[in-house]
């Protein structure tokens, strides 16, 4: 009786979380820990042979120049682009909220990059760079248009931001709304009938209710940034001369085309840690606000 | 009163509308040089076509295998899309209806999984399944997409199944109802609303995706639209005009989409955000 009573509710149990469980784990769960593993080894897919190095796959990693330059400008990458994008995602859900004609059609304009991939933004804009904008350039003699953004190692960064920041702005800006429409409207009056108008409101009032939503925003442009891989493959595919080849990208190249698996794969954790670092820092602070409030 | 009102926000429209025009200039200018020559487009990019001439779309719908591309997004998204909506809602379900420390750890794994960048185990992958020989195959990937797509979804679901009342499901299950039936007569309909934002942001993730099916598909004919596209434009590099015929072709798919179910796109999208 009691084992039938068992085997009946092992049935459900797998039934209702056996697929779940089964993927995740062999998808996530297993590659994960083994490749947490293999960060150990000097396994190269060459030879069938790998040996125990210890933490001599770290050691490399953080005396690599190269690494750590490229690890440089994919912060300044992050960092800008996820500035630049909050500022011009907040601007445009402040003033689409505040009662304008055809406010549902113009943010459904700003939305429309978001719904399209990396890829097929990168090629995009790679014909404007290299084409359009030169074209500009010439015809109202801007000498800094004249060449492309993408032949410049010290703009092509800036070509990635710029793109970076067109793709997510809309979808960020969908947020703010979201959190510009939570405020109650009791708060919203009380500030009205106190003299609070304009700059004075928003500074006072409306920016410290949203700060749930820009600890949102911040950590998607921020961890998005971290694991940008699209738009740099078809935008500049790390040139002018390995100037934007960013964190994810030289995890892939280390691994698939240099075949230093053991070291891209450290490389991985370490933007692992990164991203979990972010994470959770997120998580607190919320937990923080919630206790707050 | 109304009417100073609007004069107030006249600046600001204007503005605005000025801005979106230069956010949407990328897609004019694609749109219409896809109808003009290589040449044209270098000479005069914003000049508006005198043509519509077909040429170009003809000759990038056979180069990219157009057709092949989208069928291969399409049976990858769909396949994908519904496995995980079924499966992550049933473990969800599960979790909510039977607390216990057991529940507790899944639902925690999954949640703590999600910090997971996908290149922190793009290697690994590679090396298990290509080892097994698994690569290379449609249904591999959409076996990967399962996996990946586990954890954010059952994480809403769990989230919106906690607030449907129990009543519904004791009622059922007191009058015999078994436990799969009763999953699929009462709480799955229930549902409806978090399918919908589960499955927009799971069709905009795996339809765009590149990175994760490059690496599984390596035969053209099995290519998805994203990698069509990638192996496009690396082999026909010279002549732009067909290049962009080929991005206005993949993109169009998805924004018809956006215009048939505009509210719900970004309703799912912002929920899948803020939750």
């Amino acid at each position: 009786m009691r084992e039938k009573k068992f085997l009946k509710r092992s049935g459900y149990f797998l039934a209702f979380n056996g697929p779940t469980l089964f993927t995740f784990t062999c998808v996530l769960i297993l590659p994960f820990v083994y490749g947490v593993y293999l960060t150990f080894t000097d396994w190269n897919a060459i030879s069938d042979t790998y040996s125990f190095v210890g933490f001599q796959n770290y050691a490399t990693v953080f005396t690599d120049k190269e690494f750590l330059r490229q690890f440089l400008i994919t912060f300044k990458y992050v960092i800008l682009s996820a500035l630049l994008c909050n500022l011009l995602a907040f601007t445009l859900a402040y003033f689409l909220t505040s009662g304008m004609r055809c406010q549902n059609f113009l943010r459904g304009g700003f939305f429309i990059p978001n719904l399209i991939g990396g890829i097929i933004l990168g090629y995009i804009w790679k014909f404007i760079f290299a084409n359009v904008l030169t074209q500009v350039g010439k015809a109202f003699d801007i000498a800094w248009l004249k060449t492309s953004f993408l032949t410049n190692p010290d703009r092509a960064v800036w070509a990635l931001i710029i793109v970076t920041v067109w793709q997510y702005a809309g979808y960020l800006m969908m947020i703010y709304i979201a959190g510009f429409v939570g405020i109650p409207k009791d708060v919203q009056e009380a500030a009205d009938i106190d003299g609070a108008h304009g700059l004075k409101k928003l500074w006072r009032v409306t920016i410290p209710m949203m700060i749930p939503s820009f600890n949102i925003c911040m950590f998607i442009t921020l961890s998005r940034g971290f694991m940008a891989y699209d738009l740099n493959l078809s935008l500049t595919n790390g040139g002018p001369y390995g100037s934007t080849r960013l964190a994810a990208m030289h995890v892939y190249q280390k691994a698939f085309q240099s075949k230093q698996y053991g070291i891209g794969q450290a490389e991985a954790i370490v933007l692992f840690i990164v991203v979990a670092i972010l994470s959770v820092t997120q998580l607190l602070i919320n937990k923080r606000r919630e206790v707050e409030i | 009163m109304t009417s100073r009102l609007h004069k107030r926000y006249i600046p600001r429209t204007v503005f605005i509308f000025l801005l979106l025009i230069l956010f949407l200039v990328p897609f004019y200018l694609i749109l219409n040089n896809s109808f003009r020559t290589t040449e044209l487009f270098i000479n005069s990019p914003f000049r508006l076509t005198n043509s519509l001439d077909p040429k170009n779309y003809a000759s990038a719908y056979q180069k990219m295998k157009f057709l092949s591309g989208f069928l291969n997004s399409l049976l990858v998204t769909v396949t994908s899309v519904s496995v995980i909506l079924l499966t992550a809602s049933m473990s969800a379900h599960y979790l909510v209806r039977n607390p216990g420390k057991l529940s507790n750890v899944i639902f925690a794994i999954l949640v703590a999984s999600m910090i997971v960048p996908f290149q922190a185990v793009m290697i690994p992958l590679a090396k298990i399944y290509g080892s097994l020989d698994m690569y290379n195959h449609t249904w591999t990937l959409v076996f990967f997409y399962m996996g990946f797509g586990q954890a954010f979804a059952a994480f809403i679901f769990h989230g919106f199944i906690k607030g449907i009342p129990l009543e519904l499901e004791e009622a059922a299950l007191i009058d015999g109802c078994g436990k799969l039936k009763n999953y699929f007569k009462i709480v799955l309909p229930n549902l409806k609303p978090v399918m919908v934002t589960v499955l927009i942001l799971d069709v905009l993730w795996i339809w765009n995706d590149y990175l994760l099916p490059s690496m599984v598909l390596l035969s053209p004919s099995l290519r998805t639209l994203p990698l069509s596209t990638y192996g496009f434009f690396t082999t026909y590099s010279v002549d732009y005009a067909p290049l962009m015929a080929g991005l206005v072709l993949t993109i169009t798919p998805v924004i018809i989409l956006y215009l048939l179910c505009q509210r719900q796109i970004i309703h799912g999208v912002v929920q899948g955000a803020i939750k």
